[in-house]
């Protein structure tokens, strides 16, 4: 069975599991749903008190933070593996028994309990899209619709890269660190807003250190048809999202090195 | 309050602290992350504040101070229910048979704040350092935490800060009473934790809220738990209102206390009579 | 060509020192000291293809560190390791698919599904072809007497049943070598003879070679002829068990309850072990006093109630072993 296929299976087998406690899911996702829903109720309350900021409307915000909560509930979706490797797996040493199976450590964690709460998020995520494009209004002709899809994808692949790392971190300091939080959820809360309105020191922090303005920003950019207040060239935009994946690859590497000091110095 | 009675919280501090210092690398990044938390929010409140200062209820140095207060005292938050209490108090209600429930409550409520301000304090330490004492020094001192504005503030301040912890601790309590009863920790957490960081006002300062909301913001009971408490320290209440604060801060505490003494009550007679 | 090459193992770890007490503690965050540890150091042997091996050794002697080394878990510090032709941890992929692995009281199966449901995953993840999957899934269950637990999730069974699915899980995919880390600890009497029947009867009859680990020395006698003994990280001793007894502990113990109260024997080369108001137990040479004659002796001068004779219990053997080789732990 190749990797994509057991991949399947591994997240096939995390459901059925779930779904032996059908009330209990469906409490953790509605519990998941207005622990985020928060956020947005924080962003209007901002809107409504100061009238905008960064040249955004309240409609056109709630589609930035819509797409970075889409894109980032479905990479912590699916990589609760690489969350908890630290504590799951290498302070219980059954990261050895991951070693031991014929298969990429990474394609085992990535499959590893994919909890269907995490889709609460996702659920408050996808009301305020709702109603971001009946409140601007934006027009979901096929390009838009495909950027969108383009950015949320290059936002999964950031958002792992960014739980890649967090597991990398956990071969040298054995427990699962907080700090990383800085990175997805601090992320995700930073991203949320149109990222013209901070500093241009921060900018540049999520521009180039951890792109976050690549997939949340820019291509969201060119969905609503603005032209970046802050300059960077109309063509740039749609193609962002490429750093997300490139972020991912570069975690992969340090990723690597990290199994290859587990080797040398076990659990 | 003896010696004897303060040791085993000393102990259990102390025990703590080291246990911390031996994981330096996680201690740190939790520390580090609270920073970072801390830095997001205010930042978000600048680029608002930038854009129409004038429409903010609270001036912006006022609103940084509150976002650190916030994120020093975080542990004194009421978010999660914790199971183990709510597991200890049934399996002890038969035990207390001979006891009034009052006892039981009483040891539990204690441990509850011991538990809070064990944790509360080292991070409120090193975000003082940090906030308080580096900011400043390295030119940053209009993202800084301030001292109270004012001895008035100060003074007042003691008394809203023993509150909000003792208002803490009450709704903590009762969470876990239910809990216990229900068995249903997952639904009392994902309700509790929501409602607390939006009405104490961890999420935002409750003025902020459309104004609207206000009456109805400024009496509900999680006012004190962060609202309340922090604009006594940088005298957004003064004088009356900081009173009136205070006052609403101890009443709920109260209300509390007897809606948590009558739940546990009611709930260990009903073990008592099933067996335990 | 043996199966398993191990030469020259060696496998060192440096390890942070830490002092004491709250001060240590704050020192220990500004500056740290390291110390090194040999957990392997000129380690060498080699396995035949289905050969039992059995690895002893009192705890931190480094037998988890050469299991994890031999499966290609762990990198060593130096030495050469091969096993079927490959070295373990540079191809782990490839190695880990013609190995199984048993580690005691731990299991590898998904916790709540049930074991039908694991053994199928790990089909899949170990690639292996429907029919032959098939048809050695039902001669395990059969062999170790499966079938009623196959519906039930892995939580709710209790240990003895965890590790017989264990088993089944591990040899699932046909592998050719298999290595038991303390298979039988914590399990009750009827488990552990269970779990040894079925080890000896892979070995034997289906020709797999295995290499156990074991702190429990009836495991050892069960199953292997030959013993490995590690200590400290060295190797000891390696060779039939019955060899490292002879040269040990070449003793018979003789149990003599008397007619009337136990009487002082005072023959050389016999010591008294042990002594009640009316029995002795004695220790003595074989080799230098035939026990028939010695037991003749005695009855023929005492009136004898009941006699029995035994070897020392594998334990002291082996703890004299230590001893003797200041083997102790670490």
């Amino acid at each position: 069975m190749n990797a994509l296929a057991l991949y399947g299976r591994y997240i096939v087998t995390s459901l059925r599991a779930q779904a032996q406690y059908p009330t209990a899911t469906l409490m953790l996702t509605a519990g998941h749903c207005a622990a985020t829903s928060i956020e947005i109720l924080c962003v209007f309350a901002l809107f409504h008190r100061f009238g905008s900021v960064g040249g955004w409307s309240f409609g056109e915000a709630a589609l930035f933070y819509a797409l970075v909560n889409i894109m980032f509930s479905l990479a912590d979706l699916l990589s609760r593996g690489f969350e908890v490797f630290g504590t799951d797996f290498v302070r219980t040493g059954a990261f050895d028994r991951v070693l031991l199976r014929p298969r990429a450590a990474a394609l085992q964690l990535a499959g590893y309990e994919v909890r269907l709460s995490r889709l609460g998020r996702l659920i408050q995520a996808s009301v305020v899209l709702f109603f971001a494009t009946n409140l601007v209004p934006i027009t979901w002709d096929a390009q838009a619709v495909a950027i969108a899809l383009w950015a949320v994808a290059g936002g999964i692949a950031l958002f792992m890269g960014i739980m890649v790392l967090q597991a990398t971190l956990a071969f040298w300091t054995v427990d699962s660190l907080e700090i990383m939080n800085v990175l997805s959820y601090g992320g995700v809360q930073a991203a949320q807003y149109p990222l013209n309105i901070y500093a241009a020191w921060f900018r540049r922090v999520l521009t180039f250190g951890l792109p976050l303005a690549c997939v949340a920003y820019y291509p969201v950019l060119a969905i609503l048809r603005r032209p970046d207040p802050l300059g960077a060239p109309d063509w740039l935009l749609p193609l962002a999202p490429i750093a997300g994946f490139a972020f991912l690859a570069l975690s992969f590497l340090a990723w690597r090195a990290g199994m290859a000091r587990y080797a040398s110095t076990g659990s | 309050m003896t010696t004897q009675a303060v040791r085993p919280y000393l102990a259990a501090f102390r025990a703590r602290f080291l246990l911390v210092l031996q994981y330096r690398a996680a201690a740190l990044a939790g520390f580090a992350t609270q920073l970072w938390w801390g830095a997001i929010r205010i930042l978000v409140f600048a680029a608002f504040y930038g854009v129409n200062a004038a429409a903010a209820p609270i001036g912006l140095t006022d609103v940084v101070t509150y976002v650190w207060l916030g994120q020093a005292l975080l542990a004194l938050q009421p978010w999660l229910a914790d199971p183990e209490v709510g597991q200890a108090v049934r399996s002890g209600g038969v035990g207390y048979d001979r006891l009034r429930p009052l006892d039981a409550y009483g040891y539990w409520y204690v441990r509850t704040v011991g538990w809070m301000l064990a944790r509360a304090l080292p991070r409120a330490v090193l975000m003082v350092l940090a906030a308080a004492i580096v900011l400043p020094l390295v030119g940053l001192g209009d993202w800084a935490w301030r001292p109270p504005s004012g001895v008035t503030a100060a003074l007042l301040f003691i008394p809203a800060f023993i509150l909000m912890t003792m208002l803490a601790a009450a709704v903590l309590m009762l969470a876990n009473i239910i809990v216990a009863a229900s068995l249903n920790e997952r639904g009392v957490n994902a309700v509790l934790a929501p409602l607390v960081i939006v009405f104490s006002g961890s999420l935002l300062p409750l003025d902020f809220y459309p104004d609207a909301w206000r009456p109805f913001l400024h009496v509900q009971p999680l006012a004190g738990l962060v609202d309340i408490p922090f604009r006594i320290y940088f005298a957004d209440l003064t004088g009356n209102a900081a009173l009136r604060g205070l006052a609403l801060q101890a009443g709920w505490t109260v209300v509390l206390i007897a809606l948590g003494r009558f739940a546990m009550e009611r709930m260990m007679r009903r073990l008592e009579m099933q067996g335990g | 060509m043996p199966q398993i090459l191990v030469e020259a193992l060696a496998k060192t770890y440096r390890v942070a020192e830490r002092a004491p007490g709250l001060t240590g503690a704050m020192r220990g965050l500004v500056r740290r000291r390291w110390r090194e540890v040999h957990a392997l150091a000129d380690v060498s042997f080699s396995l035949e293809a289905g050969e039992l091996l059995a690895f002893i050794g009192p705890n931190g002697a480094g037998k988890s560190t050469t299991v994890k080394i031999l499966s290609g878990i762990l990198r060593p510090s130096s030495g050469r390791v091969e096993v079927d032709g490959l070295v373990p941890y540079e191809d782990r992929v490839r190695h880990v698919a013609r190995i199984g692995v048993v580690f005691g009281q731990r299991s590898q199966l998904w916790w709540d599904l049930p074991v039908i449901d694991g053994f199928d995953l790990l089909a899949d993840i170990y690639r292996v072809d429907p029919e032959r999957y098939r048809r050695r899934r039902d001669e395990l269950v059969a062999m170790l007497r499966l079938e009623p637990l196959l519906d039930q999730p892995v939580r709710q069974l209790s240990l003895g049943q965890r590790m017989r699915a264990e088993f089944a899980a591990a040899l699932l995919h046909d592998p050719a070598i298999l290595f038991l880390d303390e298979p039988t600890i914590g399990l009750d009497a009827p488990s552990k003879l269970a779990v040894r029947d079925f080890v000896r009867r892979l070995n034997r009859e289906q020709g797999v070679t295995v290499l156990l680990t074991t702190h429990d020395m009836h495991d050892v006698e069960a199953l292997a002829e030959r013993v490995i003994v590690i200590g400290q990280g060295r190797l000891l001793t390696d060779g039939p068990f019955e060899s490292l007894r002879a040269s040990v502990l070449a003793e018979r113990r003789l149990h003599i309850d008397f007619a009337g109260t136990a009487p002082e024997l005072g023959i050389p080369g016999v010591t008294v072990r042990a002594r009640t108001e009316r029995s002795l137990e004695l220790a003595f040479d074989p080799a230098k006093i035939p026990t028939p004659k010695l037991i003749a002796d005695i009855t023929a001068r005492h009136a004898v109630d009941d006699i029995h004779v035994d070897e020392p219990a594998i334990e002291e053997v082996i703890a004299r072993f230590y001893d003797l080789h200041d083997a102790g732990e670490a």
